[in-house]
Protein backbone atom coordinates (compact mmCIF):
# COMPACT_ATOMS: atom_id res chain seq x y z
CA UNK A 1 0.00 0.00 0.00
CA UNK A 2 0.90 3.49 -1.04
CA UNK A 3 1.37 6.07 1.85
CA UNK A 4 -1.05 9.31 0.74
CA UNK A 5 0.30 10.84 3.80
CA UNK A 6 3.96 10.93 5.71
CA UNK A 7 5.59 12.96 8.34
CA UNK A 8 9.51 12.67 8.76
CA UNK A 9 10.85 13.48 11.97
CA UNK A 10 8.17 16.60 12.35
CA UNK A 11 8.76 18.82 15.43
CA UNK A 12 5.76 21.26 16.05
CA UNK A 13 6.28 24.77 18.31
CA UNK A 14 3.84 26.34 20.29
CA UNK A 15 5.80 30.03 20.34
CA UNK A 16 9.04 29.12 21.16
CA UNK A 17 8.48 25.54 23.11
CA UNK A 18 8.42 22.47 21.13
CA UNK A 19 5.63 20.40 21.83
CA UNK A 20 5.93 17.60 19.22
CA UNK A 21 9.62 15.84 19.09
CA UNK A 22 10.32 14.20 15.98
CA UNK A 23 7.30 12.15 14.86
CA UNK A 24 7.42 9.71 12.26
CA UNK A 25 3.67 8.73 10.70
CA UNK A 26 2.89 7.36 7.90
CA UNK A 27 -1.26 7.22 6.11
CA UNK A 28 -1.73 4.90 3.88
CA UNK A 29 -3.92 5.18 0.85
CA UNK A 30 -7.82 4.34 1.75
CA UNK A 31 -6.25 3.23 5.27
CA UNK A 32 -7.16 4.52 8.41
CA UNK A 33 -4.47 5.26 11.25
CA UNK A 34 -5.38 5.90 14.66
CA UNK A 35 -3.20 8.26 16.89
CA UNK A 36 -3.97 7.27 20.65
CA UNK A 37 -2.48 8.86 24.00
CA UNK A 38 -3.17 10.63 26.89
CA UNK A 39 -4.04 14.23 27.14
CA UNK A 40 -0.94 16.17 26.40
CA UNK A 41 0.77 13.45 24.42
CA UNK A 42 0.78 15.65 21.23
CA UNK A 43 -1.96 14.12 19.36
CA UNK A 44 -3.93 17.16 18.43
CA UNK A 45 -0.68 18.61 17.85
CA UNK A 46 0.12 16.51 14.96
CA UNK A 47 -3.16 16.86 13.08
CA UNK A 48 -2.73 20.61 13.67
CA UNK A 49 0.70 20.13 12.32
CA UNK A 50 -0.21 18.73 9.13
CA UNK A 51 -2.57 21.53 8.48
CA UNK A 52 -0.61 24.32 9.02
CA UNK A 53 -2.05 25.45 12.16
CA UNK A 54 1.34 25.47 14.50
CA UNK A 55 4.64 26.09 13.30
CA UNK A 56 6.36 22.83 12.37
CA UNK A 57 9.98 21.43 10.95
CA UNK A 58 10.45 18.21 9.20
CA UNK A 59 8.42 16.87 6.70
CA UNK A 60 4.73 16.71 5.95
CA UNK A 61 4.40 15.04 2.42
CA UNK A 62 1.14 14.60 0.75
CA UNK A 63 0.19 13.96 -2.64
CA UNK A 64 3.73 15.65 -3.63
CA UNK A 65 3.53 18.70 -1.63
CA UNK A 66 4.96 19.49 1.35
CA UNK A 67 2.21 20.90 3.57
CA UNK A 68 5.08 22.17 5.85
CA UNK A 69 5.56 25.35 3.73
CA UNK A 70 1.68 25.40 2.98
CA UNK A 71 -0.95 27.51 4.40
CA UNK A 72 -3.78 26.14 5.84
CA UNK A 73 -6.59 27.15 3.30
CA UNK A 74 -3.82 25.98 0.50
CA UNK A 75 -3.90 22.32 2.21
CA UNK A 76 -7.40 22.17 2.33
CA UNK A 77 -7.48 23.04 -1.26
CA UNK A 78 -5.27 19.67 -1.67
CA UNK A 79 -8.14 17.55 -0.68
CA UNK A 80 -7.41 17.35 3.45
CA UNK A 81 -10.03 17.59 5.52
CA UNK A 82 -9.75 18.86 8.91
CA UNK A 83 -13.13 18.08 11.28
CA UNK A 84 -10.88 20.30 14.17
CA UNK A 85 -12.01 19.78 17.64
CA UNK A 86 -14.64 21.37 18.75
CA UNK A 87 -16.05 20.49 15.60
CA UNK A 88 -15.76 24.27 13.81
CA UNK A 89 -19.50 24.61 12.80
CA UNK A 90 -20.49 27.76 11.95
CA UNK A 91 -23.25 28.24 14.50
CA UNK A 92 -25.32 32.01 13.02
CA UNK A 93 -25.44 30.11 9.44
CA UNK A 94 -27.79 27.39 8.59
CA UNK A 95 -26.53 23.44 8.26
CA UNK A 96 -27.23 24.10 4.35
CA UNK A 97 -24.46 26.60 4.28
CA UNK A 98 -22.44 25.38 6.64
CA UNK A 99 -22.86 22.27 3.71
CA UNK A 100 -21.81 25.05 1.02
CA UNK A 101 -19.15 25.98 2.70
CA UNK A 102 -17.30 22.76 2.76
CA UNK A 103 -18.13 22.70 -0.99
CA UNK A 104 -16.43 25.94 -1.39
CA UNK A 105 -12.80 24.81 -2.91
CA UNK A 106 -14.28 21.61 -4.72
CA UNK A 107 -15.09 21.63 -7.96
CA UNK A 108 -18.37 20.88 -9.85
CA UNK A 109 -21.89 21.41 -8.10
CA UNK A 110 -22.69 21.43 -4.51
CA UNK A 111 -25.84 20.59 -4.90
CA UNK A 112 -25.76 16.70 -5.73
CA UNK A 113 -23.01 16.42 -3.41
CA UNK A 114 -25.28 17.80 -0.56
CA UNK A 115 -28.28 15.77 -1.76
CA UNK A 116 -25.74 12.71 -1.04
CA UNK A 117 -25.10 13.88 2.47
CA UNK A 118 -28.51 13.89 3.25
CA UNK A 119 -28.23 10.56 2.23
CA UNK A 120 -25.43 10.19 4.57
CA UNK A 121 -27.20 11.81 7.39
CA UNK A 122 -31.01 12.06 6.95
CA UNK A 123 -31.06 14.06 9.85
CA UNK A 124 -29.14 16.72 8.82
CA UNK A 125 -31.91 17.05 5.95
CA UNK A 126 -34.64 17.52 8.27
CA UNK A 127 -32.29 20.83 9.83
CA UNK A 128 -31.34 21.77 6.71
CA UNK A 129 -32.81 25.27 6.99
CA UNK A 130 -31.82 25.54 10.89
CA UNK A 131 -28.80 27.75 12.59
CA UNK A 132 -26.30 24.75 12.91
CA UNK A 133 -25.38 25.73 16.35
CA UNK A 134 -28.96 24.75 17.62
CA UNK A 135 -28.05 21.03 16.80
CA UNK A 136 -27.47 18.90 19.61
CA UNK A 137 -23.90 17.56 20.21
CA UNK A 138 -24.26 14.35 17.88
CA UNK A 139 -25.82 16.31 14.59
CA UNK A 140 -22.96 18.77 15.27
CA UNK A 141 -20.25 16.38 14.65
CA UNK A 142 -22.44 14.32 11.49
CA UNK A 143 -22.61 18.11 10.42
CA UNK A 144 -18.68 18.39 10.67
CA UNK A 145 -18.22 15.30 8.93
CA UNK A 146 -20.46 16.16 6.12
CA UNK A 147 -18.85 19.58 6.08
CA UNK A 148 -15.50 17.76 4.92
CA UNK A 149 -16.70 15.53 3.18
CA UNK A 150 -18.22 18.03 1.31
CA UNK A 151 -14.76 19.30 -0.01
CA UNK A 152 -14.38 16.03 -1.35
CA UNK A 153 -11.03 15.24 0.39
CA UNK A 154 -8.73 12.43 0.17
CA UNK A 155 -7.69 12.52 3.36
CA UNK A 156 -10.26 12.96 6.25
CA UNK A 157 -8.31 14.15 9.47
CA UNK A 158 -10.79 13.60 12.53
CA UNK A 159 -9.92 15.22 15.98
CA UNK A 160 -12.00 12.71 18.87
CA UNK A 161 -15.29 12.73 17.18
CA UNK A 162 -16.77 10.99 19.91
CA UNK A 163 -16.19 13.90 22.18
CA UNK A 164 -18.84 14.75 24.35
CA UNK A 165 -21.46 12.00 22.82
CA UNK A 166 -23.27 9.51 23.83
CA UNK A 167 -22.34 6.12 23.41
CA UNK A 168 -25.24 5.31 20.55
CA UNK A 169 -24.52 8.49 18.81
CA UNK A 170 -20.80 7.62 18.79
CA UNK A 171 -21.03 3.49 17.38
CA UNK A 172 -23.69 5.40 14.65
CA UNK A 173 -21.10 8.34 13.52
CA UNK A 174 -18.13 5.46 13.59
CA UNK A 175 -20.56 3.36 11.29
CA UNK A 176 -20.76 6.22 9.08
CA UNK A 177 -17.34 6.79 9.15
CA UNK A 178 -15.96 3.39 8.32
CA UNK A 179 -18.99 3.36 5.45
CA UNK A 180 -17.55 6.54 3.75
CA UNK A 181 -13.82 5.15 3.74
CA UNK A 182 -14.68 1.99 1.79
CA UNK A 183 -17.61 3.94 -0.20
CA UNK A 184 -15.52 6.98 -1.35
CA UNK A 185 -11.90 5.66 -1.00
CA UNK A 186 -11.07 8.31 1.42
CA UNK A 187 -7.91 7.86 3.87
CA UNK A 188 -8.42 8.62 7.52
CA UNK A 189 -6.31 10.11 10.24
CA UNK A 190 -8.20 9.62 13.58
CA UNK A 191 -7.41 10.67 16.83
CA UNK A 192 -9.27 9.23 19.68
CA UNK A 193 -9.94 8.76 23.32
CA UNK A 194 -11.86 5.51 23.06
CA UNK A 195 -8.77 3.18 22.14
CA UNK A 196 -10.87 0.17 21.48
CA UNK A 197 -13.37 0.98 19.32
CA UNK A 198 -10.33 2.82 17.32
CA UNK A 199 -8.04 -0.26 17.51
CA UNK A 200 -10.76 -2.17 16.33
CA UNK A 201 -11.58 0.25 13.03
CA UNK A 202 -8.01 1.09 12.31
CA UNK A 203 -5.23 -0.73 10.21
CA UNK A 204 -2.84 1.19 11.55
CA UNK A 205 -1.97 2.69 15.49
CA UNK A 206 0.44 4.73 16.80
CA UNK A 207 0.97 5.87 20.63
CA UNK A 208 2.21 9.23 21.66
CA UNK A 209 3.55 10.22 24.84
CA UNK A 210 4.37 13.71 25.57
CA UNK A 211 5.55 14.62 22.23
CA UNK A 212 7.14 11.29 20.92
CA UNK A 213 5.81 8.17 19.21
CA UNK A 214 6.60 5.37 21.51
CA UNK A 215 5.08 2.77 19.95
CA UNK A 216 3.70 1.72 16.78
CA UNK A 217 2.25 -0.73 14.32
CA UNK A 218 -0.90 -2.61 12.96
CA UNK A 219 -3.80 -1.64 15.04
CA UNK A 220 -3.80 -5.36 15.74
CA UNK A 221 -0.49 -5.86 17.30
CA UNK A 222 -1.42 -2.83 19.49
CA UNK A 223 -4.24 -3.96 20.80
CA UNK A 224 -2.64 -7.36 21.59
CA UNK A 225 0.20 -5.58 23.48
CA UNK A 226 -0.17 -5.78 27.04
CA UNK A 227 1.21 -2.70 28.26
CA UNK A 228 -0.97 -0.67 26.03
CA UNK A 229 -3.89 -3.17 26.90
CA UNK A 230 -3.67 -2.02 30.38
CA UNK A 231 -2.69 1.31 30.08
CA UNK A 232 -5.39 2.54 27.39
CA UNK A 233 -7.77 -0.60 27.28
CA UNK A 234 -8.24 -1.23 30.85
CA UNK A 235 -8.16 -4.69 30.50
CA UNK B 1 -49.52 66.52 10.29
CA UNK B 2 -49.01 67.00 6.84
CA UNK B 3 -45.74 69.19 8.64
CA UNK B 4 -45.41 66.04 10.67
CA UNK B 5 -45.40 63.59 7.63
CA UNK B 6 -42.90 65.90 5.72
CA UNK B 7 -40.05 65.76 8.40
CA UNK B 8 -40.64 62.04 9.06
CA UNK B 9 -39.89 61.60 4.95
CA UNK B 10 -36.84 63.67 5.08
CA UNK B 11 -35.99 61.50 8.49
CA UNK B 12 -35.67 58.64 6.29
CA UNK B 13 -33.54 60.66 3.47
CA UNK B 14 -31.27 61.47 6.18
CA UNK B 15 -31.55 57.97 8.00
CA UNK B 16 -30.67 56.55 4.85
CA UNK B 17 -27.45 58.01 4.53
CA UNK B 18 -26.86 56.84 7.96
CA UNK B 19 -27.95 53.55 7.95
CA UNK B 20 -25.05 52.88 4.55
CA UNK B 21 -22.78 54.20 7.26
CA UNK B 22 -24.01 52.30 9.85
CA UNK B 23 -23.88 49.19 7.49
CA UNK B 24 -20.52 49.88 6.45
CA UNK B 25 -19.57 50.09 10.09
CA UNK B 26 -21.29 46.83 10.92
CA UNK B 27 -19.26 45.02 8.10
CA UNK B 28 -15.85 45.99 9.79
CA UNK B 29 -16.84 45.24 13.00
CA UNK B 30 -18.62 41.42 12.32
CA UNK B 31 -14.77 40.64 9.89
CA UNK B 32 -12.47 42.41 12.72
CA UNK B 33 -14.57 42.87 16.11
CA UNK B 34 -13.26 46.35 15.00
CA UNK B 35 -15.15 49.92 15.21
CA UNK B 36 -13.45 51.72 11.97
CA UNK B 37 -13.48 55.17 13.62
CA UNK B 38 -12.43 56.15 9.77
CA UNK B 39 -14.87 55.14 8.42
CA UNK B 40 -16.44 58.71 8.27
CA UNK B 41 -13.32 60.47 6.74
CA UNK B 42 -13.26 57.18 3.97
CA UNK B 43 -16.17 58.32 2.58
CA UNK B 44 -15.48 61.87 3.05
CA UNK B 45 -12.19 61.34 0.59
CA UNK B 46 -14.11 59.07 -1.74
CA UNK B 47 -16.39 61.89 -2.01
CA UNK B 48 -13.70 64.39 -2.81
CA UNK B 49 -12.59 61.99 -5.76
CA UNK B 50 -16.43 61.90 -7.07
CA UNK B 51 -16.34 65.58 -6.93
CA UNK B 52 -13.12 65.57 -8.81
CA UNK B 53 -14.53 63.44 -11.29
CA UNK B 54 -17.57 65.57 -11.66
CA UNK B 55 -15.70 68.82 -12.10
CA UNK B 56 -13.42 67.50 -15.19
CA UNK B 57 -16.85 67.20 -17.23
CA UNK B 58 -18.00 63.56 -15.97
CA UNK B 59 -21.77 62.49 -16.31
CA UNK B 60 -22.58 62.25 -12.69
CA UNK B 61 -23.61 58.43 -12.52
CA UNK B 62 -20.01 57.19 -15.05
CA UNK B 63 -18.09 59.38 -11.72
CA UNK B 64 -20.25 57.59 -9.21
CA UNK B 65 -19.37 54.39 -10.47
CA UNK B 66 -15.74 54.91 -11.07
CA UNK B 67 -15.63 56.17 -7.55
CA UNK B 68 -17.42 53.43 -5.90
CA UNK B 69 -14.18 51.53 -7.91
CA UNK B 70 -11.68 53.52 -6.41
CA UNK B 71 -12.70 53.25 -2.53
CA UNK B 72 -13.36 49.29 -2.95
CA UNK B 73 -9.91 49.32 -4.16
CA UNK B 74 -8.58 51.69 -1.32
CA UNK B 75 -10.68 50.25 0.98
CA UNK B 76 -8.72 46.36 0.64
CA UNK B 77 -5.60 48.40 -0.06
CA UNK B 78 -6.07 49.68 3.59
CA UNK B 79 -6.83 46.90 4.67
CA UNK B 80 -3.60 45.12 3.55
CA UNK B 81 -1.31 48.01 4.88
CA UNK B 82 -2.36 49.42 7.54
CA UNK B 83 -4.61 47.04 9.30
CA UNK B 84 -3.11 43.89 8.58
CA UNK B 85 0.03 44.30 10.19
CA UNK B 86 -2.35 44.87 13.65
CA UNK B 87 -4.11 42.39 13.11
CA UNK B 88 -3.36 40.21 15.83
CA UNK B 89 -2.37 43.11 18.80
CA UNK B 90 -4.83 43.98 21.12
CA UNK B 91 -7.79 45.28 20.51
CA UNK B 92 -6.80 49.40 21.51
CA UNK B 93 -3.77 49.02 19.12
CA UNK B 94 -6.05 48.86 15.72
CA UNK B 95 -8.48 51.19 17.43
CA UNK B 96 -6.07 53.49 17.67
CA UNK B 97 -4.66 52.51 14.07
CA UNK B 98 -7.90 53.98 12.54
CA UNK B 99 -8.17 56.87 14.34
CA UNK B 100 -4.90 57.68 12.99
CA UNK B 101 -6.79 56.95 9.81
CA UNK B 102 -8.99 59.05 10.62
CA UNK B 103 -6.47 61.77 10.95
CA UNK B 104 -4.38 61.36 7.92
CA UNK B 105 -7.40 61.04 5.59
CA UNK B 106 -8.88 64.61 7.43
CA UNK B 107 -5.54 66.38 6.79
CA UNK B 108 -4.94 65.10 3.65
CA UNK B 109 -8.57 65.98 1.99
CA UNK B 110 -7.83 69.20 3.48
CA UNK B 111 -4.22 69.77 2.09
CA UNK B 112 -5.79 69.05 -1.56
CA UNK B 113 -9.14 70.64 -1.83
CA UNK B 114 -8.74 73.06 1.16
CA UNK B 115 -11.01 73.19 4.09
CA UNK B 116 -13.46 75.82 1.96
CA UNK B 117 -16.87 74.54 1.51
CA UNK B 118 -17.30 73.20 -1.59
CA UNK B 119 -20.48 72.96 -3.64
CA UNK B 120 -21.88 69.14 -4.67
CA UNK B 121 -24.62 68.63 -7.67
CA UNK B 122 -27.04 66.14 -7.27
CA UNK B 123 -27.91 63.87 -9.43
CA UNK B 124 -31.74 64.29 -9.01
CA UNK B 125 -33.48 67.23 -9.37
CA UNK B 126 -35.59 69.24 -6.50
CA UNK B 127 -38.94 68.77 -7.12
CA UNK B 128 -42.39 68.20 -4.79
CA UNK B 129 -43.42 64.72 -4.40
CA UNK B 130 -47.22 63.41 -3.24
CA UNK B 131 -48.07 66.98 -2.05
CA UNK B 132 -45.16 68.58 -1.10
CA UNK B 133 -44.76 65.28 1.39
CA UNK B 134 -41.51 64.77 -0.02
CA UNK B 135 -38.82 66.17 -2.29
CA UNK B 136 -37.65 64.01 -5.52
CA UNK B 137 -34.43 64.40 -4.01
CA UNK B 138 -35.40 62.63 -0.77
CA UNK B 139 -37.07 60.39 -3.00
CA UNK B 140 -33.60 59.52 -5.20
CA UNK B 141 -31.37 59.50 -2.00
CA UNK B 142 -33.88 56.43 -0.31
CA UNK B 143 -34.07 54.49 -3.95
CA UNK B 144 -30.01 54.39 -4.23
CA UNK B 145 -30.01 53.02 -0.74
CA UNK B 146 -32.55 50.90 -1.05
CA UNK B 147 -30.74 49.47 -4.31
CA UNK B 148 -27.48 49.12 -2.50
CA UNK B 149 -28.88 47.13 0.13
CA UNK B 150 -31.11 44.69 -1.84
CA UNK B 151 -27.75 44.18 -4.03
CA UNK B 152 -25.41 43.93 -0.50
CA UNK B 153 -27.97 41.25 0.53
CA UNK B 154 -28.32 38.81 -2.51
CA UNK B 155 -24.37 38.96 -2.49
CA UNK B 156 -24.36 37.91 1.15
CA UNK B 157 -27.23 35.63 0.47
CA UNK B 158 -26.64 34.03 -2.69
CA UNK B 159 -23.48 33.68 -3.84
CA UNK B 160 -20.15 31.44 -2.67
CA UNK B 161 -18.16 34.56 -2.06
CA UNK B 162 -20.52 36.28 -0.07
CA UNK B 163 -20.94 32.57 1.89
CA UNK B 164 -17.21 32.06 2.50
CA UNK B 165 -17.24 36.07 4.08
CA UNK B 166 -19.15 35.43 6.52
CA UNK B 167 -18.26 32.16 7.40
CA UNK B 168 -14.65 34.29 7.46
CA UNK B 169 -16.24 36.55 9.59
CA UNK B 170 -18.01 33.56 12.04
CA UNK B 171 -15.40 31.30 12.41
CA UNK B 172 -11.93 32.13 10.62
CA UNK B 173 -9.86 28.92 11.74
CA UNK B 174 -12.69 26.95 10.52
CA UNK B 175 -13.30 28.68 7.67
CA UNK B 176 -9.02 28.25 6.71
CA UNK B 177 -9.52 24.79 7.01
CA UNK B 178 -12.45 24.76 4.43
CA UNK B 179 -9.93 26.40 1.81
CA UNK B 180 -11.39 29.81 2.38
CA UNK B 181 -8.37 32.61 1.98
CA UNK B 182 -9.72 34.59 5.38
CA UNK B 183 -7.24 37.62 4.78
CA UNK B 184 -8.90 37.62 1.07
CA UNK B 185 -12.43 37.67 2.49
CA UNK B 186 -11.17 40.20 5.36
CA UNK B 187 -9.90 42.53 2.73
CA UNK B 188 -13.42 41.90 0.71
CA UNK B 189 -15.13 43.24 3.69
CA UNK B 190 -12.97 46.71 4.30
CA UNK B 191 -13.22 47.11 0.11
CA UNK B 192 -17.32 46.93 0.64
CA UNK B 193 -17.03 49.15 3.69
CA UNK B 194 -15.46 51.57 2.18
CA UNK B 195 -17.75 51.78 -1.09
CA UNK B 196 -20.49 51.56 0.91
CA UNK B 197 -19.04 54.85 2.56
CA UNK B 198 -18.39 56.38 -0.94
CA UNK B 199 -22.72 56.10 -1.59
CA UNK B 200 -23.01 57.56 1.42
CA UNK B 201 -20.80 60.30 1.36
CA UNK B 202 -21.87 61.04 -2.40
CA UNK B 203 -25.31 61.05 -1.53
CA UNK B 204 -24.89 63.42 2.00
CA UNK B 205 -22.58 65.98 0.14
CA UNK B 206 -25.43 67.96 -1.78
CA UNK B 207 -26.94 68.24 1.59
CA UNK B 208 -24.38 68.93 3.85
CA UNK B 209 -22.09 70.77 1.56
CA UNK B 210 -18.02 68.99 1.00
CA UNK B 211 -15.29 69.68 3.20
CA UNK B 212 -13.02 68.00 4.69
CA UNK B 213 -15.03 67.40 8.23
CA UNK B 214 -17.96 67.09 6.47
CA UNK B 215 -18.85 63.30 8.08
CA UNK B 216 -18.08 63.92 11.90
CA UNK B 217 -21.84 64.54 12.55
CA UNK B 218 -23.05 61.88 10.02
CA UNK B 219 -20.18 58.92 11.37
CA UNK B 220 -21.58 59.94 15.08
CA UNK B 221 -25.16 59.56 13.93
CA UNK B 222 -24.20 56.59 11.54
CA UNK B 223 -22.30 55.01 14.96
CA UNK B 224 -25.59 55.70 16.60
CA UNK B 225 -27.52 53.70 13.90
CA UNK B 226 -25.22 50.59 14.11
CA UNK B 227 -24.94 50.71 18.26
CA UNK B 228 -29.17 50.82 18.26
CA UNK B 229 -29.37 47.88 15.67
CA UNK B 230 -26.72 46.14 17.53
CA UNK B 231 -23.76 46.27 16.01
CA UNK B 232 -23.47 42.79 14.88
CA UNK B 233 -26.51 42.90 12.83
CA UNK B 234 -26.61 44.37 9.30
CA UNK B 235 -30.16 44.64 9.62
CA UNK B 236 -30.21 46.12 12.69
CA UNK B 237 -27.85 48.57 11.58
CA UNK B 238 -30.35 49.90 8.29
CA UNK B 239 -33.47 50.07 10.61
CA UNK B 240 -31.47 51.37 13.68
CA UNK B 241 -29.77 54.54 10.84
CA UNK B 242 -33.45 55.00 9.72
CA UNK B 243 -34.70 55.28 13.61
CA UNK B 244 -31.65 57.87 14.28
CA UNK B 245 -32.49 59.53 11.21
CA UNK B 246 -36.11 60.12 11.59
CA UNK B 247 -35.98 60.76 15.89
CA UNK B 248 -32.95 63.36 14.90
CA UNK B 249 -35.83 65.10 12.69
CA UNK B 250 -38.76 65.33 14.58
CA UNK B 251 -36.64 66.00 18.15
CA UNK B 252 -35.38 68.73 16.19
CA UNK B 253 -37.97 70.25 14.31
CA UNK B 254 -40.54 69.72 17.67
CA UNK B 255 -38.40 69.45 20.85
CA UNK B 256 -34.91 71.52 20.84
CA UNK B 257 -33.04 73.77 18.53
CA UNK B 258 -31.73 72.01 15.50
CA UNK B 259 -28.31 73.14 16.43
CA UNK B 260 -28.60 70.55 19.86
CA UNK B 261 -29.63 67.99 16.95
CA UNK B 262 -25.75 66.16 17.66
CA UNK B 263 -26.60 65.78 21.24
CA UNK B 264 -29.96 63.32 20.41
CA UNK B 265 -27.54 60.73 19.04
CA UNK B 266 -25.15 60.90 22.16
CA UNK B 267 -28.38 60.64 24.37
CA UNK B 268 -29.73 57.65 22.18
CA UNK B 269 -26.33 55.53 22.33
CA UNK B 270 -26.32 56.14 26.25
CA UNK B 271 -29.90 55.10 26.12
CA UNK B 272 -29.39 51.86 24.17
CA UNK B 273 -25.90 51.18 26.22
CA UNK B 274 -27.19 51.71 29.64
CA UNK B 275 -30.93 49.80 28.83
CA UNK B 276 -30.08 47.23 26.09
CA UNK B 277 -26.53 46.99 25.29
CA UNK B 278 -27.55 44.30 22.89
CA UNK B 279 -29.59 46.55 21.10
CA UNK B 280 -32.59 46.00 19.08
CA UNK B 281 -31.61 42.60 16.85
CA UNK B 282 -27.60 42.08 18.10
CA UNK B 283 -29.43 38.93 19.92
CA UNK B 284 -26.78 36.50 20.87
CA UNK B 285 -26.38 33.51 18.68
CA UNK B 286 -28.36 30.62 19.67
CA UNK B 287 -25.09 28.13 21.09
CA UNK B 288 -25.67 24.33 22.45
CA UNK B 289 -22.94 22.97 24.01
Amino acid sequence: MAAILELRAVKAFYGQSEVLHGIDLVVEEAGMTVLLGANGAGKTTTLRAICGMVRSEGAILFGGHRLERCTTEQIAGFGVAHVPEGRGTFIGLTVEENLRIGGYTAAGRPDEKIQLMYGYFPILAQRRRQQAGALSGGEQQMLAIARALMMSPRLLVLDEPSFGLAPRVVEAIFAIIERIRREQQVSVLLVEQNASLALEMADRAYLLETGYVVSSGSAKMLADDPQIRRSYLGY
Amino acid sequence: MHQLLQQVFSGLAAGAIYASLALALVMIYRATDLVNFAQGEMAMFSTYIAWTLVNAELPFWAAFVITLAVSFVGGMLIERIVIRPVENAPILTAVVVTIGLLLIFNATAGWIYSYTLQEFPSPFPDRPLFGALMTTRDMGVIAVTLVMLVALFCFFRFTATGLAMRAAAQNPESARLSGINVGRMLALGWGFAAAIGAVAGIMVAPVLFLDPNMMSGVLLYAFTGALLGGITSPVGAVIGGLIVGVTENLVGTYLIASQLKLTVALILIIIVLVFRPNGLFGTAVVRRV
